[in-house]
């Protein structure tokens, strides 16, 4: 089955003559075909397009001919972008490409489906899409992960060779942890957000879901660079994130920080996370424990900051230009009102509201200004550890995957999941989570993912670590 | 705790245009006062003197040249649009 393969094994085996790149398609429209009823990975695929693309493949190109499934808030010219909500699922389609996935075609690769999220990213459990059940692919009672649930459970599942995500406080890793695959958050402004659905605008970043660290290290390569239309995009040098593959971790410093042994971790994560660590050492490593005093601001400060943000960037949603318009409406004000109402779900809802709050007046300083503040101690904390190791090292969710409907009615209790990945967001700074083996719950052996965090565009060392572990644990 | 947050739910849903139900203003007004709770975690530590930070990578005064380039057709800007009228987004009347 090549949807079980790697980009760089399908790569060889194209370049070689063995297969073609319409084999791949195929291939993966019979596997969604198959099993994307059980898994409910992908909402929508188009298997005529990624034909048509497939058959003018140039494979001269470092991404020839490989398909890569796109979470469903990346814009893809003529298809959906539904986000997961009911207010883009009526018949909008993309008047054009988001500037990641024209980087993807200039390397030669496919969009190839699009895959189910949490309704506009908000969540960590895919529960929040309006738009089906996606469930994990090691055991189908439980999640994925969340928001690029989808992505993560594509790949994993092997209904997809690699994937794209979006992740503003953990929503690449964490699904890729919880599915046991390989998922990376490059820093904030390596890769352009134009075309990406905005969530909260200073957070979010696009980055690849693969089944390898190399695979990741490859699609970086073409989703990195300065763009013109992004005013966050940064202008800075993109290295050959492949180079530094392979190369020893020998006096490499890595850091743990003592605050991230919080109660509440999973007995079996936090042993999988030793053990990790333990290997790492073995390959001549230094590993030392480091703080990050502020942890415990983390997550209440991603929830004024992120709802903020969110409740100005779905103001767009006003059923005029696209979108759900209410049939209801008498109105202009009734007009937006039940637009939205109609067309928005529970959490969406709940962040918009909680957003609009502490942006409003009386409380735009005891919150927002408060959190702003909180973030740069965050930021600071990162500044310091990094002065005296070159990564660090954590588990990347506190817990496994829950069972479906677990969290449902306690949206605080599913917000302290994000503990280990928010901060990350938060000081933009790059990182990785990949599996570091599985732990036995109710009869079934679960992935866990480690997470390994970088200085601000040091993706290149958070890929050497996350390969040489890769490599030594086979 | 959680009762020292008392949201006015109404006006907080009529900013952000959402015609709520009933049942939903309950809801979503005791799960905001419970979050807002949470996040009063911030208010532990002294920021008075501390510095805010908008973006963790910062990037100022982003410019491009003043120069016309292509951009969507009329076709391809109203293709989503959920009514039409002549070429144009049609809205309900907003003046009288």
């Amino acid at each position: 089955m090549l949807a079980s393969s790697s980009i760089s094994t399908l790569r060889r085996q194209l370049v070689a003559g063995e297969i073609t790149s319409r084999d791949i398609v195929l291939d993966l429209a019979a596997a969604a075909e198959s099993r994307n009823s059980d898994l409910g990975a992908y909402l929508s695929w188009d298997v005529e397009s990624a034909l048509a693309e497939a058959d003018k493949a140039d494979l001269s190109r470092p991404l020839g001919g490989i398909p890569i499934a796109i979470k469903d808030n990346i814009n893809v010219t003529g298809q959906p972008c539904t986000c997961g909500s009911k207010i883009l699922s009526e018949n909008y389609r993309s008047p054009y490409d988001a500037s990641a996935i024209r980087s993807l075609r200039v390397g030669g690769a496919i969009p190839f489906g699009r895959l189910n999220m949490d309704e506009f990213a908000m969540g960590s459990s895919t529960e929040n899409s309006a738009l089906g059940v996606t469930r994990n692919p090691r055991d189908l009672e439980r999640v994925p992960g969340g928001s690029s649930g989808g992505s993560a459970a594509a790949v994993a599942g092997n209904l997809a060779v690699a994937a794209l995500g979006s992740d503003t406080g953990g929503s690449i890793r964490q699904p890729a942890a919880l599915c046991g695959c390989v998922g990376m958050k490059p820093t904030y402004g390596r890769v352009s957000r134009f075309g990406l659905v905005a969530f909260a605008s200073s957070l979010d970043q696009i980055g690849p879901v693969t089944k390898t660290v190399g695979d990741a290290a490859l699609l970086l390569n073409h989703l990195c660079g300065h763009d013109p239309r992004d005013s966050t995009s940064l202008k800075v040098d993109v290295p050959d994130f492949t180079a530094s593959l392979g190369r020893d971790i020998k006096g490499l410093r890595i850091g743990l920080p003592k605050e991230y042994d919080i109660s509440g971790i999973h007995t079996g994560v936090s042993a999988r996370t030793k053990a990790a660590i333990a290997q790492l050492e073995s390959l001549g490593a230094i590993v030392e424990e480091i703080s990050l005093p502020h942890t415990e601001l983390g997550v209440a400060t991603y929830y004024v900051l992120a709802p903020a943000e969110a409740s100005a960037n779905l103001a767009r949603f006003d059923g005029v230009r696209y979108g759900h318009r209410s049939a209801a409406a008498g109105d202009l004000m009734e007009h937006y009102q039940l637009s939205r109402e109609e067309g928005f779900g529970p959490e969406v809802k709940r962040r918009i509201l909680l957003g609009t709050y502490v942006l409003s007046s009386g409380y735009y300083d005891a919150y927002y200004i408060r959190a702003q503040k909180a973030r740069t101690l965050i930021r600071n904390d990162f500044t310091e550890a990094f002065k005296k190791v070159d990564v660090i090292v954590s588990p990347t969710s506190p817990t496994p995957a829950h069972k479906l409907g677990e969290l449902k009615d306690n949206p605080l209790a599913a917000y302290l999941e994000d503990v280990f990945t928010i901060p990350v967001n938060l000081a933009g700074l790059p990182g990785i989570s990949l599996p570091c083996g599985d732990v036995e719950v109710d009869g079934k052996a679960l992935p866990v993912g480690l997470q390994i965090i970088g200085k601000a565009l040091d993706e290149a060392t958070v890929l050497q670590v996350a390969h040489a572990y890769e490599q030594a644990r086979g | 705790m959680a009762a020292e947050h008392q949201i006015d739910i109404h006006h907080v849903a009529t900013l952000a245009r959402l015609a709520l139900t009933e049942e939903e203003s309950v809801h979503y007004g005791s799960q905001l006062a419970g979050i807002l709770n949470y996040i009063d975690t911030l208010t532990r530590y002294d920021l008075g003197e501390v510095e805010p930070t908008a973006h963790a990578m910062p990037v100022y005064d982003v410019l491009r040249a003043d120069v016309a380039t292509p951009g969507f057709t009329q076709e391809e800007a109203l293709s989503n649009a959920p009514k039409r009228f002549a070429d144009q987004i049609q809205i309900p009347k907003v003046i009288e």
